[in-house]
């Protein structure tokens, strides 16, 4: 079955999308990716030291299959933001950018407003921009006329492994969206990644349930497998939820 | 400002308040997901001891979800040892008659180099208080100088002026360190008798000023033997309660130093022993998930080995606590006994055998510094 997603100038078989931060060990974090199937890859800026070709995280992501996401982790606003991807486009040598900007250091929540201005400028500078956002179905729309690449909503807060507490805006998310939508944050388990593809979303974005699971190649097969059930799933159509049972004698029958 | 907030707290009746939380008040606290300061009280009371166990279990798990399997490396330097504050448990005590250094330039110059050569990004610059010596424009020249080798800078110094510290955040600063020692009045003065630093106020006001100034992170702690450190932890939650909610841009860290022995120095008043210390750790990380938990090399090492994996996230290593004490002037006097003397080399290799990954780099010039990308480039 041919079911790839496109994000701008790059095309995907796997829909799991990840983290690299949070890991034991490099040597470990590389088994999980690769365990994962994963071929998009977030790497925070302030982690990689830009001035060492042999830097041990990029080194282990040395692999003709995995794309690199360079985030913004760190940054406060939009002017921040667009000198810290300017920088990233240099050393990595990407135009992709997952933007997030958190000026609030304790719950990493994005900031709206600066994520727009940061979105409109980077377009133009000819960015691929993913942004990481609330699960805000306005402000996705908003984003798409700015000249993002894909929404990254968030499921429930980053790193806090609850599931998607914002499900009923991704839904919106989703219906409405012209562009990729991926879940992004707190997904903790495989089976919030499969209802996230079961609702309809492009991809998914998983760190911290992975990197920190006692067996983290494992729980990264798990999340693989999670992942491309949901999507079959969607694709395949899901019967509607019945919220009651159906009536053996239906009330209309003497219309007949 | 805090120096308002704290008058709405009584040190005495907050200290009866901890010592009568019962083993039900623990178990409350244990089992909730979002923990108040009442809980706090209960986890740091003696009723909480016979629970360390499940206390050290879920600051584990609770750790790990938000920091991961990560701990991060810092290394102090000490810029002098000259001071004119008189604080009776301190090494560089103006009193105390000990030959007194200030590294210059070219000598700041080769101890930063070296400790570069061994792998540090994150560097910690120290200093007494001393007007003459090291000033706010020693400090700021020593920014200066320290800039282009670390990617994250962090200093401990004199509590400064709001305008001073947003030229030092100008310059590339990132975290300021800044103690209060203990939150008892009458305690504080009794510690420290003479100079700048018998300013109660003006030092508990210092997290204030640097909110205000736009600080990045603010390192906050008490020193462990000075009082009662249940009582005096509690006022660091709530200081730091405070501060989070007013200044909700900046980030914060607790730090847990235990009164270390030197030359002609005091004797801790109140012992905290090795496993209320672990107690204390392991109360703070259920009590704010997100606060960074720093561990220095006053601590022994099976200490430090063991506490990798309860709750600390940041940790120093192959330390000095004296002016020159790495290349130029080994013999110069320190402010306190080191208790983990092993190399960071040694550090690295016990991190990673518990299963963690040792982090030299989690910030960078660029999130720093007013530079452009050619600037950048240069550096």
């Amino acid at each position: 079955m041919n079911d790839q997603l496109t994000i701008a100038d790059k095309t995907f078989t796997s829909r799991l999308f990840t983290g690299t931060g949070k890991f034991s060990s490099s040597e470990t974090m590389e088994e999980a990716l690769l365990a994962s199937g994963t071929e998009l890859v977030t790497v925070a800026l302030k982690r990689v030291d830009l001035n060492n070709t042999n830097d041990d995280i990029l080194i282990h992501l040395n692999h003709p299959h995995i794309h690199l996401l360079p985030n913004t982790s760190g940054v406060r606003n939009a002017k921040e933001a667009i000198f810290a991807a300017q920088v990233a486009r240099e050393a990595l040598e990407t135009n992709w950018l997952k933007l997030e900007i958190h000026p609030d250091p304790k719950y990493l929540m994005p900031d709206p407003v600066e994520t727009l201005k940061a979105t409109e400028e980077l377009a133009k500078q000819g960015f691929v921009v993913l942004p990481y956002i609330h699960a805000d179905p306005v402000l996705c729309k908003r984003l798409e006329e700015a000249g993002a690449a894909a929404v990254m909503p968030l499921g429930s807060p980053i790193g806090s492994n609850k599931g998607l507490k914002t499900r009923d805006f991704l839904e919106i998310i989703i219906s409405q969206s012209n562009l990729p939508v991926i879940v992004d944050a707190g997904i903790g388990a495989p089976s919030h990644a499969a209802e996230a593809m079961e609702l309809g979303a492009d991809a998914v974005l998983v760190n911290t349930a992975i990197a920190v699971s006692a067996n983290p190649v494992q729980m990264a097969k798990a999340f693989k497998t999670a992942v491309e059930a949901g999507r079959l799933a969607y694709l395949a159509g899901l019967p509607a939820v019945r919220e009651h049972a159906e009536a053996s004698s239906p009330l209309t029958q003497f219309l007949e | 400002m805090f120096s308002i907030e704290i008058d709405k707290y009584n040190w005495d009746i907050e200290k009866q308040s901890i010592y009568s939380k019962t083993a039900t008040d623990v178990e409350i606290a244990l089992f909730k997901s979002n923990r108040t300061i009442e809980d706090f009280k209960a986890l740091v009371s003696p009723a909480a001891l016979p629970y360390l166990e499940q206390m050290a279990q879920l600051s584990r798990a609770i750790t790990q979800k938000r920091f991961g399997k990560t701990i991060q490396l810092y290394v102090p330097l000490y810029l002098s040892n000259e001071c004119r504050n008189v604080c009776t448990y301190c090494g560089f005590s103006y009193t105390n008659k000990i030959k007194r250094k200030t590294l210059t330039r070219d000598e700041l110059l080769i101890e930063v180099k070296y400790i570069k050569s061994l792998g540090f990004e994150h560097v910690l610059l120290v200093t007494g208080e001393d007007a003459v010596h090291a000033h706010f424009e020693y400090i700021l020249e020593a920014v200066k100088l320290v800039k282009p080798y670390f990617s994250h800078i962090s200093i401990e110094v004199q509590p400064l002026d709001q305008h001073e510290y947003e030229a030092l955040i100008n310059e590339g600063v990132n975290t300021v360190l800044v103690y209060q020692e203990t939150y008892n009045r009458t305690s504080y003065k009794k510690y420290h008798p003479k100079g700048k630093k018998s300013n109660y106020e003006y030092r508990l006001e210092t997290p204030d000023r640097l909110g205000k100034a736009g600080i990045y992170k603010i390192g906050l702690g008490i020193l462990l033997g000075l009082d009662d450190w249940r009582t005096d932890s509690l006022f660091t939650a709530l200081h730091l309660k405070y501060l989070e909610k007013k200044y909700w841009q900046t980030k914060y860290s607790v730090s847990f130093p235990r009164l270390r022995p030197f030359s002609g120095g005091i004797d801790p008043v109140v012992n905290i022993s090795d496993k209320e210390l672990v107690q204390l750790i392991c109360a703070w990380r259920l009590f704010n998930e997100e606060v960074e938990l720093s561990l220095s090399t006053r601590e022994t090492e099976i200490m430090r080995d063991n506490l990798i994996r309860l709750g600390i996230t940041s940790m120093s290593a192959g330390s000095k606590t004296n002016p020159g004490g790495y290349v130029v002037d080994k013999q110069s006097l320190e402010q306190f006994e080191i208790s983990d003397e092993r190399s960071v080399h040694d550090i690295v290799k016990i991190i990673k055998k518990q299963g963690y990954e040792p982090v030299w780099k989690d910030w960078d010039k660029v999130y720093s510094c007013n530079y452009n990308v050619d600037e950048l480039q240069k550096l």
